[in-house]
């Protein structure tokens, strides 16, 4: 067992467990919490590959921003008290049911599809630094850039609002 | 310098990758609150990026991790608007709970 | 040139119609009157110069406008031929119009609606050209609709009262019952000859056609077609309903023009009723007994009738039969004389009688006239004139071409020739019944309109001259010495067979006769009304034989009961039984869709759980299907 190996099995069981942990729990919060820790365990399967600039982005993006996002709202609606409604049981049962037959299908899926590959090939240049990254980003998807920097525009200006008070009666 | 998927192996990458989705849905059918939906949608959308992000490696190419970049970005952008969104019925019905949310009915 | 010339003459009418259906209430009425009659004028103007050129050249006028219909081996196209027979037809038929419309000028002047009147009026004359000039059939059949059209139009040109308006559905059915004839003709004729254009179906008859069961059973058709518009028996009771109409319509279409189209369309397709072939024959022995006892019957009819324009309406009948009688005997020339003769002396009645009917401020009953002869002279001496010309009197008008046909019956069948001589016979006395009791002793009517009793203005009076003229001196087209007419016809009758009658003991012991009986009958009628001072009844009180005679021998009750009664039955039951089944069906079909509708509702039930749950099993459903399957 390699080390990397062990480093992989780690981070990997703390990803999926702080994820069944997010949904499993009763106070938003701590769901909240626990995904933040998931995001970081992602964010360490990112280190592992090399991908370093990908890693803070996520940390930054994920863990920092939405994340705080989620925070703020649950404290805006008040939402720490632990009193929801379990759904029907037959709902729960059917959610049980999906989980299974959808890892069971896709894992069957991939299994079919295994690479017959025994050494991963590595072509010694520099695929992922960020400045190869950056040139790839602004030479051959400049287009979806400049349409993601809209998005965000339009998110935005649509966030603002759609959350405007009311200014009529209520 | 190895491939790191040398030691670890890309089926691993693969399994992870599909429990986390599946978690993910799981969440997002069993339960009733809304904002815990939402965040079962977001694992689902890190499942995909690590996913995408792996075989960039196994292919050696730059292009996975630019996906995974405006995924990030619309990622990003679906959850301002959602939460927005969320805070909008929230003050109009009082509560989150997405059994509530029945005017679809008919 | 030429073409121009004809598309004037065409199209001038119509254009009058137009400019008075959209400026007529503008202008006022005198300007959309006189727009009216000049349009006519225009028309007959042109007839006149092509009639000139006509006689000069003595080559009919072909030019055809454009080509219409061609499939397969049927070529058509919408040409004008104008030769000796239409261009006959074309002046009488302008200058009696231009003259009716001169008349009704004055006639219609207190109706609010005179330029409707005068739009209708051109739009007939319009069709009515375009029927006498068309190269074939199919043209001729659209100026034939056309008319019956305008019949329609102008016989419930009162429309406010509902009587007139069955009146002209009356006249619009019945012609189309005559129409399916007529269109059933068409087609046979189509067929045979895979051409319509006269000229051309001439020639195919000239090299030999097989089939003659078909052409023989194209000719009754024909026939039938021609009793409907010119009011033959079974087909004639629309004609004294149409009374119902403005005098001058009457005058116009009942007498002069409309109901003479079908003597024109036998005439025109002659060389059809005159083959050698037993269908042939059949079909003229037809057409000389329905003739015949239409004549018969409307004189009858026409001895006890008090309304003036029903015993001119039945008069009319009664001459188109014996039309017709020559027509079916073969003597085609005799039926065209006829026509004019009988359009001057007919229009002139009516018009006459329409003076009369407006000095007395829409009083039609006889019973409620009398005397008028000293109150309207102008008006008497022309009726008086042209009631001496139906009765048949020498020298007038009708004295010669009755006598052709009687004369043309009598070589034909002995039966026939008795049966037009009792016809005459009645004609006289029922004339000169009207004469006498409109005009000869006292005045029956109340003393408010003895007070207003004056002759009618000029507009009036001087196309009644004009016509009285022309009833007088209109024989001089065919006298036996000259026979202008005959020869004029020549080359329409080129194939068939003319027997010229030589005036001969035979000939002038028949006119003789004929003038005799028509004395008979003058005398008849003045010693009944006027030595005898015989008023007829009132409506309750005519009984017995005057009074089956009186109602028409019921034959307007017995199509009713007949024909109208089952119609009605038939609509009724399709009103209440099959109409409300039919939809009951339809709108339970729909329910379905609703009820199916309804089930499918059920899957929205609004929870968003329920959705997402939906997606995901989609999804699985989706991967499955592509990558394990």
């Amino acid at each position: 067992m390699s080390p990397i190996l062990i480093i992989f099995y780690f981070l990997a069981a703390i990803t999926l467990a702080t994820a069944f942990l997010t949904i499993y729990s009763r106070n938003p919060i701590h769901s909240a919490i626990y995904l933040v820790i998931c995001f970081f365990s992602i964010a360490g399967h990112y280190l592992l590959f090399n991908a370093q600039f990908l890693a803070i982005v996520h940390v930054i993006v994920y863990s920092g921003a939405i994340m705080v996002l989620f925070l703020f709202t649950i404290m805006l609606m008040n939402l720490n008290k632990e009193d929801e409604v379990h759904k029907p049981r037959i709902t729960r049962l059917g959610a049980i049911v999906v989980f299974c037959l959808m890892s069971l299908v896709l894992i069957a899926i991939f299994m079919n599809s295994k690479p017959i590959v025994g050494e991963y090939d590595i072509t010694g240049e520099d695929f992922q630094s960020i400045k190869v990254l950056g040139k790839v980003l602004l030479n051959e998807y400049m287009v979806p850039f400049e349409f993601a920097s809209i998005l965000l525009l339009v998110a935005m200006i649509g966030t603002v609002l759609l959350s405007k008070k009311e200014n009529t009666s209520k | 310098m190895n491939n790191i998927l040398n030691e670890i192996g890309i089926e691993n990458y693969l399994f992870l990758s599909v429990l986390l989705f599946c978690i993910g849905i799981f969440g997002v059918l069993y339960r009733r609150n809304a904002i815990i939906v939402f965040m079962s949608i977001e694992i689902m959308l890190n499942a995909v990026n690590l996913l995408f992000v792996a075989f960039s490696t196994y292919h050696q190419d730059s292009q996975g991790q630019v996906f995974v970049f405006f995924s990030m970005a619309v990622a990003a952008a679906e959850v301002a608007v959602g939460l927005a969104i969320l805070v909008s019925v929230f003050r109009n019905l009082g509560s989150i709970d997405i059994a509530n949310l029945k005017n679809l009915k008919g | 040139m030429e073409q121009n010339l004809v598309l004037l003459l065409l199209l001038t009418p119509f254009v009058g119609f137009l400019f008075n259906v959209f400026f007529g209430k503008k202008v006022g009425k005198a300007m959309s009157g006189a727009i009216g009659t000049l349009s006519i004028v225009v028309s007959f103007v042109v007839s006149i110069y092509f009639f000139m050129q006509l006689n000069q050249t003595g080559k009919p006028i072909q030019i055809s406008l454009f080509d219409w219909i061609s499939v397969s081996n049927f070529k058509l196209d919408f040409g004008i031929l104008l030769d000796q027979l239409s261009l006959l037809w074309l002046l009488f038929v302008t200058g009696i119009g231009s003259l009716i419309h001169l008349y009704s000028i004055s006639y219609m002047n207190d109706d609010e609606n005179m330029h409707k009147f005068f739009a209708y009026l051109n739009l007939f004359v319009f069709f009515m050209i375009t029927l006498v000039v068309g190269s074939n059939l199919l043209i001729m059949f659209i100026g034939w609709e056309g008319v019956g059209l305008c019949s329609y139009l102008l016989i419930g040109f009162w429309h406010k009262n509902q009587d007139y308006n069955d009146a002209a559905k009356k006249a619009f059915i019945m012609n189309r019952i005559g129409d399916l004839g007529f269109l059933i003709g068409i087609f046979i004729l189509g067929s045979v000859f895979s051409t319509l254009d006269f000229v051309q179906m001439e020639n195919g008859l000239n090299v030999g056609t097989a089939n003659t069961g078909m052409l023989g059973l194209a000719a009754l058709c024909l026939f039938i077609g021609a009793c409907g518009k010119s009011a033959q028996l079974p087909l004639y009771t629309w004609l004294p309903d149409a009374m119902a109409g403005p005098t001058p319509v009457s005058a116009l279409i009942h007498a002069a023009t409309m109901v003479t189209a079908g003597i024109f369309m036998i005439t025109r397709m002659n060389f059809l009723f005159d083959l050698d072939i037993d269908s042939v024959h059949l079909v003229n022995l037809i057409i000389t007994i329905v003739g015949a006892t239409t004549a018969i019957v409307a004189a009858t009819i026409g001895l006890a009738q008090n309304d003036i324009k029903k015993v001119l309406a039945y008069s009319t009948v009664s001459q188109l039969g014996l039309m017709f009688v020559a027509l079916g005997l073969g003597a085609y020339n005799v039926a065209v004389f006829h026509v004019i003769t009988h359009a001057f002396f007919k229009a002139c009645l009516f018009l006459g009688s329409g003076s009369v009917i407006h000095a007395l401020h829409g009083e039609q009953d006889m019973r409620k006239m009398g005397g008028l002869k000293k109150a309207m002279p102008i008006t008497f001496w022309t009726m008086l004139i042209s009631t001496l010309a139906i009765a048949g009197i020498f020298p007038f008008a009708g004295f010669w071409s009755k006598d052709e046909i009687l004369i043309t019956a009598f070589h034909g069948n002995i039966t026939i020739w008795i049966v037009c001589s009792i016809c005459s016979i009645n004609t006289a006395f029922y004339m000169f019944r009207l004469m006498y009791l409109t005009f000869f002793k006292t005045f029956r009517g109340t003393e408010e309109q003895k007070h207003h009793l004056h002759e009618s203005p000029s507009l009036i009076t001087i196309p009644l001259i004009v016509l009285a003229i022309l009833a007088t001196i209109g024989g001089a087209i065919n006298l036996p010495g000259s026979m202008w007419l005959n020869h004029y016809l020549e080359p329409i009758f080129a194939t068939v067979s003319h027997e010229e009658h030589v005036l001969g003991n035979t000939e002038y012991m028949l006119m003789g006769i004929a003038l005799a009986g028509a004395i008979l009958g003058i005398g008849l009628a003045f010693s009944k009304y006027i030595k005898q001072n015989v008023v007829p009844n009132e409506d309750n009180e005519i009984k017995g034989l005057t009074k089956i005679v009186y109602n028409k021998y019921y034959v307007d009750e017995f199509y009713t009961f007949l024909i109208v009664r089952p119609i009605n039955g038939l609509s009724n039951f399709f009103r209440t039984t099959l109409e409300p089944a039919l939809s009951k069906t339809v709108f339970r079909l729909a329910n379905v869709t609703y009820v199916m509708a309804n089930q499918g509702k059920k899957a929205h039930n609004g929870s968003v759980g329920l959705y997402l749950f939906a997606f995901v099993i989609g999804v699985c459903s989706i991967i499955i299907y592509l990558f394990l399957v």
